[in-house]
């Protein structure tokens, strides 16, 4: 294991190279010291979340190729930011995701099929987000991060911060956000109200076509001085520092000690959605360069080198992660359309006079092709 | 010389003319630059003019929208792409509180030329916030002005015409239609092209009067083709302009017709049809055989796309209006 020590200025967090190396521990710039100190089985669960995360969006992708989605986003190259920065959470933290988060739903235990209908097109993505501790994705660039505030705001003003088994918040969102008013806001209410929060920005050095330089002059970490909390910088393609940085940040929200911005360094290894085509603004020699930090290959030499996993685990995990892409697509591939009077539904908490006389409307026009050759 | 060019393509080449003439015209916007936009509508002009007329901005509409008014009291004029109907609203404040109230309270000393394009409307089969109908609270303010091109031709000229304008447009384009094909007359000056603010008959007929726009135009067209064979002729009119309407062809056909159905796809409740309901109501109000009616998408927020088409207005839902008109 390499030594430890600490990122100058600018640097990332970084516990496990893309080689593979352990480093044992990283002391930010506040004095606090990064580690991941896992149990093999634990090394394991990360590498088995890491390549299943992987896998079912492979699946998600194939499925919209098939047109079985009408788009999807995919986390491929984000895996460990996102199962680092989901297994950190405790049972009792809140999470707001993007429309990327795939990885973090499922280190929630959230069935992955939950956010499919939304990407089929069958309904808008619903689900109770106090649940599942986890909110409904959100599409407009910045908001939930509002969100995300106001809930934290609301775990302060519940008493239910300063101890050990408190509660916190995460907040995801993307580089191309921080412009957004909406984002710099959240930034300043946190602050102001000392919200037990975690911001957790995967820069993946895109927003759509546009590279990091059209969002930003600094370094995107560091821009919570500003804001007057700690910001710290990640590999977010090392899963073990991603835990490590995330599970601090929540442990220090808890206590009542208020935000932290989390900028984990990553890159979108793919397209924007499905209906995107990178090879218009971006080189291939870049996404070449990415390759080689690939966030899965690092662990699994690690996991290789340590002797902690043998190729019957490596296979079984693949197998795995196979059948768990078949079974999503199983279930995808049965979701009913909805029914059309459905878009009458949940307009408002009681119903209303005007939508009931629509829904009428819709349903005796519908009536009247029956039997038509219509 | 009249070439056949995708609404796309014609918006595109209208915007290139639109830089060509104007050392001053710039283009602003999310992905704009390299990718040409979610669209392609600014496809190439980067390349050609350089990135400092067609600028990739930070992702903010706000942002956007708040520069190209600094620009434009600094002599530019922006035209700002919004990259879906949904993703105005950061922008509104600026649009509704700023754009539109400048020339007002400057005493007609600051114009603002500003064109902000969005692309609107459903039928893409796209996720929420990518299909809305938003012109209604433009179209409701003040000092803004509203369009709505609806096929090639008017597209190419009316992006020019608007870029010209003194006063703020808001421009929507029929994302549904982005890709369907008409003939543009590339050597027309648009100044001597179908006035901007000018509606436009766009199929004559003596039965029933429909009132249409952008992506609705198309469906009221085909309803219009298909109630020929029933023996009924319906006149289709494209108001182009929302704000402000040009209402005198209207008036002059259901004065002829006695009917008139309204098609847009935003909902009806507060919405563009109210008043075209009520204006026709006051100036044709002896001629009238039935109610204006509407024909719109339902008061509900837009849903998921496997049931958009139920939500959309279409031919069938435009022909059962035109019969209950006559049921009256
Ligand atoms: C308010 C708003 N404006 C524009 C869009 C269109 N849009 C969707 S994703 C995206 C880029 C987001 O980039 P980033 O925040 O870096 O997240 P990433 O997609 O890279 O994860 C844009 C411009 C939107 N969804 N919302
Ligand atoms: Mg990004």
């Amino acid at each position: 294991m390499a030594k430890g020590g600490s990122p100058p200025d600018g640097e990332l967090v970084q516990l496990l190279t893309p080689e593979g190396e352990r480093i044992e521990s990283v002391t930010g710039s506040d004095g606090t010291v990064y580690r991941a100190d896992f149990t093999d089985d634990e090394y394991r669960g990360l590498y088995r979340d890491l390549v299943i995360v992987r896998k079912l969006d492979a699946e998600a992708t194939a499925l919209q190729r098939q047109g079985e989605l009408g788009i999807w986003a995919s986390l491929l190259g984000q895996e460990a930011a996102q199962v680092g920065s989901g297994r950190a959470l405790r049972t009792q933290d809140m999470a707001f995701p993007t429309y990327r988060e795939h990885g973090v739903l499922y280190c929630r235990g959230i069935d992955p099929i939950m956010p499919l209908g939304l990407f089929r097109g069958v309904d808008q993505g619903g689900w109770d987000p106090n649940e599942f501790k986890f909110n409904m994705y959100t599409i407009v660039i910045g908001a939930q991060t509002l969100h995300a505030t106001g809930y934290a705001m609301g775990v302060t003003m519940d008493g239910k911060t300063g101890t050990d088994d408190g509660e916190a918040v995460i907040a995801y969102f993307g580089d191309g956000a921080t412009s957004q008013g909406d984002v710099n806001e959240a930034f300043i209410w946190a602050g102001v109200f000392n919200a037990p929060l975690v911001f957790f920005c995967q820069n993946n050095q895109y927003a759509i076509s546009e590279p990091l330089e059209r969002q930003t002059r600094i370094p995107l970490y560091r821009r919570a001085a500003g804001f007057g909390f700690p910001g710290i910088r990640v590999d977010g393609n090392d899963v073990l520092a991603s835990y490590a940085v995330t599970r601090a940040a929540l442990d220090h929200a808890r206590l009542g000690q208020g935000p932290t911005l989390i900028e984990a360094y990553t890159y979108r290894m793919g397209a924007h959605t499905t209906s995107d085509d990178p090879t218009r603004y971006r080189i291939a020699s870049e996404v070449e360069a990415w390759q080689a930090k690939d966030p899965i290959l690092r662990v699994r030499a690690f996991l290789e080198k340590q002797q902690i996993a043998d190729a019957a685990f490596f296979t079984e995990v693949d197998e795995q992660a196979k059948r768990e892409a078949v079974h999503l697509r199983e279930r995808v591939l049965e979701m009913p359309d909805p029914q059309p009077t459905t878009i009458f539904d949940n307009v408002y908490a009681h119903g209303s006079p005007l939508v009931d006389k629509q829904r009428a409307g819709f349903n005796e026009y519908q009536a009247s092709f029956e039997g038509s050759a219509h | 010389m009249a070439e056949k060019l995708t609404l796309g393509k014609a918006l595109n080449t209208g915007l290139r003319r639109a830089l060509e003439r104007d050392p001053k015209v710039i283009i602003m916007g999310e992905d704009v630059g390299k990718l040409g936009g979610v669209f392609r509508i600014t496809d190439g002009l980067q390349k050609d003019f350089g990135d400092d007329r067609v600028i990739d901005t930070p992702l903010a509409e706000s942002g956007i929208i708040g520069t190209a008014i600094g620009l434009a009291i600094r002599g530019y004029r922006p035209i700002c792409e919004i990259q879906f109907d949904g993703f105005v609203y950061p922008a509104y404040d600026q649009i509704v509180s700023q754009v539109a109230k400048m020339h007002y309270r400057s005493q007609g000393k600051v114009r603002l030329p500003i064109v902000i394009r969005i692309p609107f409307g459903g039928g893409i089969g796209a996720v929420e916030h990518h299909s809305e109908s938003p012109e209604a609270y433009f179209a409701h303010t003040a000092g803004l002005k509203v369009v709505a091109c609806s096929n090639p031709e008017d597209a190419y000229f009316m992006i020019q015409q608007a870029v010209e304008s003194d006063d703020p447009i808001v421009f929507l384009e029929p994302k549904r239609r982005y890709w369907e094909k008409g003939d543009v007359d590339l050597d027309l000056d648009p100044a001597s092209a179908h006035p901007l603010h000018a509606s436009r008959t766009v199929r004559p007929g003596n039965d029933v009067t429909v009132l249409a726009y952008g992506p609705m135009v198309r469906t009221a067209l085909d309803a219009a083709a298909a109630a020929e064979e029933d023996g009924r002729s319906l006149e289709v009119i494209d108001l182009r302009s929302l704000s402000p309407l040009d209402l005198g062809p209207a008036y002059e056909s259901v004065r002829r017709t006695g009917r008139c159905v309204v098609v847009h796809e935003a909902p009806s409740n507060v919405g563009l049809g109210a008043e075209l309901a009520a204006r026709i109501t006051e100036e044709c109000f002896y001629s009238l055989e039935s109610p204006v009616l509407r024909v719109t998408g339902f008061d509900t927020p837009y849903p998921a796309a496997r049931v958009e088409e139920e939500y959309l207005p279409d031919l069938d839902r435009v022909l059962d209006a035109v019969d209950r008109s006559f049921g009256w």
